[in-house]
């Protein structure tokens, strides 16, 4: 049983990726799951402020129900079939993030410094949560899809303007990391 | 109950982005410094699994569930929409760790002050949805 309780390799996981968007794309659907945002603001009344969201989104309720099978599958994969989540980083990295005050890199999915109750409350880890969360929301859908819309289906179905927004991603990650993040850390 | 399949599909996601560790915010670090190949052998990986199906779905003609020709997903021609949009969309997946889909499912694993980014990308969907008439695409 180790081999599922430990973190699963990239060559079992990356075709495993594939197969949910070769699911979806069998049962008539596509693999793109920054659309639930833009379902979710026709859903709260955004057709009310722009066209853009005069949607039916009936139309894209099984979409949510993806949505709603992913927190599940979040929540099933770190109760019942994980049994340490150490990440097993690069030891430049841990370091690396040592330096820039992390502490415990990789000991969670993601840092205390950002994501916990103290980071939240301190304004800092709320910040960066916001300013995050409305460039994921605004690029996703100005480039009109995110990585699995673009880096996984795009990509395999061999469509230009997801290899332009896949460069897009890489550029805006690349500054975020090497020249923002040592900024703000 | 016609969306029991779609909801089985999203918990098969759900475990494998966690088991993966493609939900860990210090994988995309390590990614985007290049220190690992992890991240690279992921997407890779699928991206050749997926470019497998689409060829032979084409050669063979295929049907989907509906009886229906195997649906290529296709994108609007262009360039500017691409670039600038993904970079500002790089710029927050770099900065939070986390992709709209990893947003719900690190929501699972009890990172619940992900709500914050997930209400926040809401609002940036609807801005976008305001002002997509005067930027370039």
């Amino acid at each position: 049983m180790n081999f599922i309780l430990n973190p699963w390799p990239w060559y079992v996981s990356g075709p495993l990726i594939a197969l949910v968007m070769v699911l979806l794309v069998y049962f008539g659907k596509t693999f793109g799951m920054s659309s639930n945002l833009k379902t979710m603001c026709t859903v709260l009344g955004a057709g009310k402020f722009s066209d853009f969201f005069k949607v039916d989104w009936k139309e894209q309720s099984w979409n949510l129900a993806v949505v709603i099978g992913a927190i599940i599958g979040g929540y099933i994969a770190v109760n019942f079939i994980s049994d340490d989540v150490v990440t097993n980083l690069n030891p430049k990295t841990i370091s690396e993030l040592n330096a820039l005050g992390f502490n415990n890199a990789g000991a969670s999915l993601v840092p205390n410094e950002l994501y916990d109750y103290e980071s939240v409350v301190s304004g800092k880890g709320f910040l960066i949560l916001i300013i995050g969360g409305l460039l994921v929301g605004f690029g996703t859908r100005y480039a009109d899809g995110c990585t699995s819309g673009h880096a996984i289906t795009g990509l395999s179905s061999l469509q230009k303007p997801s290899l332009i927004a896949v460069i897009g991603f890489f550029i805006g990650g690349l500054i975020m990391t090497n020249l923002i993040l040592p900024l703000i850390f | 109950m016609k969306h029991l399949k779609f909801l089985l599909i999203g918990i098969f996601f759900g475990i494998v982005l966690v088991k993966s560790e493609a939900v860990s915010w210090y994988r995309i670090y390590e990614m985007f410094r290049f220190q690992s190949f992890h991240m690279y052998g992921i997407i890779g990986t699928a991206v050749l699994t997926g470019m497998l199906f689409f060829l032979i779905s084409k050669k063979s003609s295929v049907k989907n569930s509906l009886n229906e020709p195997i649906n290529f997903p296709s994108k609007d021609k262009g360039f500017k929409r691409y670039i600038i949009g993904g970079s500002i969309f790089g710029l927050g997946w770099a900065l939070i760790g986390a992709c709209p889909g990893p947003m719900y499912i690190l929501l699972g694993t009890g990172v619940y002050s992900i709500l914050i980014a997930i209400a926040s990308a809401l609002v940036g969907t609807f801005l976008y949805g305001i002002v997509k008439d005067k930027l370039p695409h």
